[in-house]
């Protein structure tokens, strides 16, 4: 008995208990950075990214090599001086081409995932917002294009629009938006019944002004985390339509273009062609996908791995 | 259970109307004028407007999708202009090659991403687990077209123990005797599904390992392969079911590229060429059949989820 009454003295509430060092007042968002700088994966992965973007966007003023003119006199030549990465098959600098077909995939991939975030937010937050007889609707409009096969339909429309970045960034970001309509909707539907909401109602904020100042800002995490995994998968997706021939026109060309004759070059050795284009691919994917699993695990906290 | 299974199959239906609905006024849009594309760009007034008469293309859009709907039910896909025959026996000649294509990949992704899964569970965070996670994480940010070249190269060039190209025989037995020629395709489309579904299985049989009725078997003393075989596997393939029932996008995306690497004669790449030659009824009509076989495959991964795991709320 008498231990009991010391060890309930001993806890002072004057005293700070161990380890429980509190720091200023931070917000969320700073908390978040913190555990997202604290992942070394999503720091590599954004050391990636800013790599490839300092390499397609500034490496072209540095590095001039032959991307518009054919020289038939020096195609297919293997990688040493002058063309450190090699020419292709019409003497194109292979080198110069991985920075221009760069541009072009991290452009399309981040219109893209933008064009989709937007209709997206905007599609999930009214319905999830107005409810009723247009939430059904508008949600059974998301199953509708979800059971669409992604590749199909984009390939479809891509035939004849995708020739420009814009094009194809309209045309991808216009069949990636469903995931984050069904997310925000999620968001808004548990975000609707906070007080600060009614609060806000209760003060008069117009629906929209409830979209855009309460519900959205509130859903701003999920929204980033999405974002990230959609420019992974668009330019996978420009690289696909670019493998099948389908994608940008000459003289835009993307990272996929420049795999369509992948198989002849490879019987014909020219292995040049093929593994730094498919590493710049594969490294600019994974490290998409490692920010955002590293951004779901700093923001959302549900989805939070073990 | 029936009232939910009832339920779920009307929802479905709803939306099969509204995807060939969708994609029959998208196709109409990106292609108001297939005389064109038929009779080619010289084609004169005249010729043109006595096509769309014959064609029905002279109707009000709702009447010619109501005509091809009822066509649709009737096991009608239209007719191809560029192959001069019906897109329903187009399709009967090539369907088995793409559903030995992308079955088999699919079966043996499933066999190999279940024990992977709860291998890399079982000894999660060691060497093995890292080295395999790290793995799937390429692959699954690999395009399917590097991922068969890479194999192409390995396999087929370097080493010559397949071929590079698929089976071109129009014999589907053949065509499955054929190992020499269909490994490489096959491998391709696995590994693709593997790198997804292994990570799936992976956090599913962490989960599974931390509840109490694996506890529960262990303390009784039942050997660690019967605690896995027995009390593990069933319940951590659960989520499995339903992520197989929405992998197929995916699997018809990469049956295409797949189809397209290796120069086999299925769906896919019929697809492609229509692309090419804008062979409308066949573009129509393939891209239906993978919304269609979208649609199933979620209503049978949501029914048989339910049948397996009776916790399943049916709200």
């Amino acid at each position: 008995m008498a231990q009991v009454t010391t060890s309930l003295t001993e806890l002072d509430i004057s005293r700070p208990a161990e380890g429980g060092e509190v720091g200023p007042l931070q917000s969320g968002w700073r908390l978040a950075l913190r555990e997202f700088a604290q992942n070394k994966l999503a720091v590599i992965g954004l050391t990636i990214l800013a790599f490839f973007v300092l390499f397609c966007f500034a490496g072209p003023l540095v590095y001039h090599g032959a991307v518009l003119s054919t020289n038939l006199g020096s195609s297919d030549l293997s990688p040493g001086t002058g063309h450190p990465f090699g020419t292709d098959d019409v003497g194109f600098d292979e080198l110069a081409l991985l920075m221009w077909g760069g541009r072009a995939a991290l452009e399309v991939g981040f219109f893209a995932a933008i064009i989709g975030i937007g209709i997206g937010a905007l599609w999930g937050a009214v319905s999830g917002l107005v409810g009723g007889f247009a939430d059904a609707f508008m949600m059974r409009v998301v199953d509708v294009f979800l059971s669409i096969p992604f590749l199909f339909i984009v390939l479809v429309v891509a035939v004849k629009y995708g020739a420009s970045v814009l094009g194809l960034s309209l045309i991808i970001g216009g069949f990636t938006w469903l995931v984050p309509a069904r997310l925000v909707r999620g968001e808004v539907l548990s975000l609707r019944t906070r007080d600060f909401v009614a609060a806000a109602r209760a003060a008069g904020s117009t629906p929209w002004r409830l979209i855009r100042k309460h519900l959205l800002p509130n859903a701003l995490g999920v929204m980033i985390v999405n974002v990230t995994f959609n420019v992974a998968d668009a330019i996978l997706a420009v690289a696909a339509l670019g493998y099948l021939g389908y994608g940008l026109h000459y003289p835009t060309q993307d990272w996929g273009d420049m795999l369509s004759s992948g198989i002849q070059d490879l019987q014909n050795g020219y292995w040049w062609l093929v593994y730094p284009v498919g590493a710049c691919i594969v490294l600019v994917v994974m490290a998409a996908n490692l920010v955002g699993d590293a951004l779901r695990d700093a923001l959302d906290v549900r989805l939070r791995r073990r | 259970m029936t009232a939910y299974i009832l339920r779920r199959i009307g929802t479905s239906i709803v939306v099969v109307v509204g995807v060939t609905f969708f994609i029959y006024g998208l196709l109409h849009v990106i292609y108001p004028e297939p005389a064109i594309d038929v009779l080619g760009p010289k084609a004169t007034g005249p010729a043109i407007q006595s096509w769309n008469l014959q064609h029905g293309f002279d109707r009000p859009f709702f009447v010619q999708y109501l005509s091809y709907m009822n066509g649709l039910l009737h096991g009608n896909f239209g007719f191809s202009w560029v192959a001069n025959q019906n897109v329903t026996s187009l399709f009967a000649e090539r369907w088995v090659r793409s559903a030995y294509l992308s079955g088999m990949s699919l079966i043996l992704a499933v066999i190999i991403a279940i024990p992977l899964g709860i291998f890399q569970a079982v000894r999660r965070n060691t060497l093995g687990d890292n080295a395999l996670t790290s793995l799937a994480f390429v692959t699954y940010a690999m395009p399917v077209f590097l991922l068969g070249l890479i194999l192409i190269q390995v396999f087929a060039l370097t080493f010559k123990v397949f071929n590079f190209e698929a089976s071109q025989s129009l014999s589907v037995w053949h065509v499955i005797g054929d190992w020499h020629s269909m490994t490489l395709p096959i491998a391709t489309l696995t590994l693709i599904s593997v790198a997804g579904f292994s990570r799936y299985m992976r956090s599913s049989a962490i989960d599974s390992l931390a509840q109490d009725y694996i506890k529960a078997a262990r303390a009784k003393g039942l050997p660690e392969r019967l605690v896995l075989w027995r009390h593990l596997l069933r319940n951590a393939s659960l989520p499995l079911v339903t992520l197989i029932g929405l992998s197929i996008p995916f699997l018809l995306a990469g049956n295409l590229i797949t189809e397209q690497l290796f120069n086999y004669q299925g769906l896919g790449l019929l697809f492609f060429f229509s692309l090419q030659k804008v062979d409308y009824n066949t573009l129509l009509a393939y891209t239906l059949l993978g919304a269609l076989l979208t649609v199933a495959g979620n209503l049978v991964a949501d029914i048989s989820l339910t049948v397996a795991d009776p916790r399943i709320r049916l709200a």
